[in-house]
């Protein structure tokens, strides 16, 4: 199982990449890892013409703390996240949920900015980014622009990017209350996607898979808000989500799932605040 | 294009199709065929070699992607003389194979997890194979083949 043909061109810098996609719009795609579009295309559920390889420019791989917020290049794979002495103090949400991406095979290549525009709802950061109040950072032919996590993602693997625009940094504010996180998954498999998943930091409560997008738990949020318990804040868990059926699992069962996991999640959160 | 990997210690360089994908580059170009396909869809881990010292699964990057950069398959873990790596050893020993199928990528997740962490528990190990299907062995020697193995290696790198 091979991709169909394709040109692959190499950037050597962020500006490189900018241009070389500039050349062939539409039916360009940038590569990072390579670990959500390879598969698409083997599948030909993804025919890009040209892949414009990203992979080398280490000037987005890092982890710094700037002033007040954690900046993260897009191209930080799991690994280093996972291994991340300044994220494991400031944001053990995002170190400990990159760990439990996939396997470590997967984690040595995907990153965090190929995981956010792919945009699958099934996977663990894009929920983390929005539970976390990140920003995204892209730049385009016609500059640069912040957009909040809250409104990049669009619908199943859309987000608000056009062509041509590249996710360069994801910023993320210093929680208030760095120790009251948790992050839980249900998968068959370790290395599966999540058949429901849940990131909370302090108040926030991110659902993976419920939706065509991460979603908050809105109701949930405004629950525990109002200052109700745990479980009962729990039991929102499914409100206004609108969960796919698969071979996993139907919606019933995801609502289900949303309802345990958000419960454990907000009793771990707790108990290590 | 033009892709030059250093497979093994041993340059290799070839001109190859754009979408040629690391795995079928060893096989077919390197004419290095430990390196087995067996899922092609990143799930088994059969595929898997190391990328500049990190296992990566080799039916998911491109050749391309790995141009100038340096791959060890299991043809390149033992040192020449006959004597096998201590990784392959502690496979035999233990009898951690069947069929042997999943075993080059098993021994790699292995080479790539003990460079991570030299003393892993058993946990870890199992978690850290996570990644790599067997069907044969109920995984229980393969484990004990990577704890085994693990002394070994501390042994070697520390003499």
């Amino acid at each position: 199982m091979i991709p169909a043909p394709f040109t692959y061109k190499r950037a050597f810098s962020v500006d490189e990449a900018l241009d070389l996609a500039a050349q062939d719009g539409d039916e360009a795609k940038f590569l990072a890892g390579g670990h959500s579009l390879l598969p698409l295309m083997k599948l030909r559920l993804a025919v890009p013409e040209v892949l414009i390889d990203i992979g080398r420019l280490r000037e987005l791989s890092y982890v710094r703390e700037e002033d007040g917020h954690i900046a993260v290049g897009a191209l930080t794979n799991y690994d280093e996240l996972s291994r991340s002495g300044l994220l494991a103090r400031e944001l053990p949400l995002l170190a400990h949920a990159s760990g439990l991406v996939g396997d470590p095979q997967v984690r040595h290549r995907g990153t965090i900015g190929g995981s956010l525009v792919h945009a699958d709802p099934a996977a663990d950061l894009p929920a983390v980014a929005l539970a976390l109040d990140a920003t995204l950072v892209a730049r385009g032919p016609s500059g640069g622009r912040e957009i909040a996590a809250s409104d990049f993602f669009q619908s199943l693997f859309e987000t608000v990017l056009e062509p041509g625009e590249l996710l360069t940094e994801i910023r993320i504010p210093k929680p208030e209350t760095p120790r009251r996180w948790a992050f839980q998954k249900f998968t068959k498999r370790g290395i599966d996607w999540a058949i429901v998943g849940v990131a909370v930091q302090g108040g926030s409560v991110a659902l993976v898979n419920m939706d065509q997008t991460p979603v908050r738990a809105a109701a949930v949020e405004r629950a525990l808000a109002d200052g109700a318990g745990l479980r009962d804040a729990a039991a929102h868990a499914a409100e206004g989500t609108s969960p796919s059926a698969d071979i996993n699992g139907d919606r019933r069962y995801r609502e289900h799932l949303a309802r345990v996991l958000v419960g454990r999640a907000l009793e771990e959160s707790q108990a290590r605040a | 294009m033009k892709v030059t990997i250093k497979v093994n210690g041993n340059q290799v360089a070839a001109e190859v199709a754009d979408r040629t994908l690391l795995v079928h580059f060893l096989r077919e170009v390197a004419n290095l065929t430990a390196t087995n396909v067996g899922c092609d869809s990143t799930s088994c881990g059969a595929c898997t070699v190391l990328l500049d010292g990190k296992s990566v699964k080799s039916c998911t990057v491109l050749a391309a992607q790995a141009d100038g950069s340096e791959v060890t398959t299991v043809e390149g873990l033992a040192d020449g003389s006959g004597e096998m790596h201590p990784v392959q050893a502690a496979f035999h020993a233990e009898h951690g194979l069947q069929c042997g199928f999943c075993t080059p990528g098993m021994v790699m997740a292995s080479v790539s997890l003990l460079a991570e962490n030299p003393s892993p528990t058993e946990e870890e190990v199992r978690t850290a194979l996570e990644g790599n299907l067997c069907r044969c062995t109920g995984y229980h020697n393969i484990v004990r083949a990577v704890l085994a193995a693990a002394p070994a290696l501390r042994e070697g790198r520390s003499a």
